[in-house]
């Protein structure tokens, strides 16, 4: 990867009702940055969605005292996006062995979300810092 | 992001504005469970207006649909953008449900 900058660097409170807003503001400078739209409106906003969805609830547990971190750094190729959690870490791996839209699944109200962020992301990763960063990688 | 309910003939029909996501799903769940407890059967939810889904919007969908079900109704889509065509087609969802192009030929359809 290139030389890389940040185009994105705030913190929430773990309540999800902030989530709509940063996601709109992530939404907004990937449009700035000429990203395909469809990437922006979809890929994006889902996916970032999810990720921010899991911190709180999952991570942070919804603790008023804890923040969630959210840091967009821009390449020539992709847009990265960090999502740092307080948490005591999670294990994503364990997650993939799940399908959704499998007869068994499809009916289940819970399971999709780390399945639409693989889907809609290039690359969905947990960083080695105990688990508490996700890293979703956005090619442009 | 809100909901509005109306009633077109013996269908309820609810429109989505903005998103369906974590933060507002349980408003939408709550209001269409509530029409339910009043006697709707036939249901139809409209997202001509709406943004995108996130995972647990859609849990919503499935669980509410399960719900009517189970009192011998029906839940309908109508006006899926590009965005949520592909999402209900990634998730199968689109298997699940009666998905129609407009409001009206989904109220046709009941």
């Amino acid at each position: 990867m290139g030389r890389s900058r940040v185009a994105l660097d705030v913190e929430i409170p773990s309540d999800v009702s902030y989530i709509e807003g940063v996601v709109e503001l992530a939404a907004k400078r990937c449009r700035e940055l000429r990203v395909p739209a469809r990437k922006c409106s979809l890929n994006l906003r889902v996916a970032l969605t999810e990720a921010l969805s899991n911190a709180i609830l999952r991570g942070n547990g919804s603790s008023h005292e804890k923040v969630v971190r959210i840091r967009a750094t821009v390449t020539k190729e992709a847009i990265v996006f960090d999502i740092f959690d307080q948490g005591a870490g999670f294990d994503l791996a364990r997650e993939k062995r799940r399908d959704p839209t499998s007869p068994e699944n499809l009916l289940s109200e819970e399971g999709r979300g780390i399945f639409l962020m693989r889907k809609l992301m290039d690359e969905v990763e947990q960083l080695e810092d105990g688990g508490n960063t996700v890293r979703l990688t956005l090619r442009r | 992001m809100s909901f509005s309910i109306n009633k077109q003939g013996d269908v309820v029909v609810v429109d989505v504005e903005g998103q369906l996501i974590v933060g507002n799903r349980q408003e939408l769940k709550q209001k269409v469970l509530d029409e339910l407890e009043r006697g709707g059967k036939k249901f139809l939810i409209d997202f001509s207006q709406t943004g995108y889904i996130d995972s647990s919007g859609l849990g919503v969908l499935v669980s509410l649909s399960k719900k009517i079900r189970e009192q011998g109704g029906e839940l309908r889509l109508a006006n899926l953008n590009d965005d949520l065509q592909t999402l209900f087609e990634l998730t199968k969802l689109d298997t699940l449900f009666q998905i129609s192009d407009t409001r009206e030929r989904a109220l046709e359809s009941f």
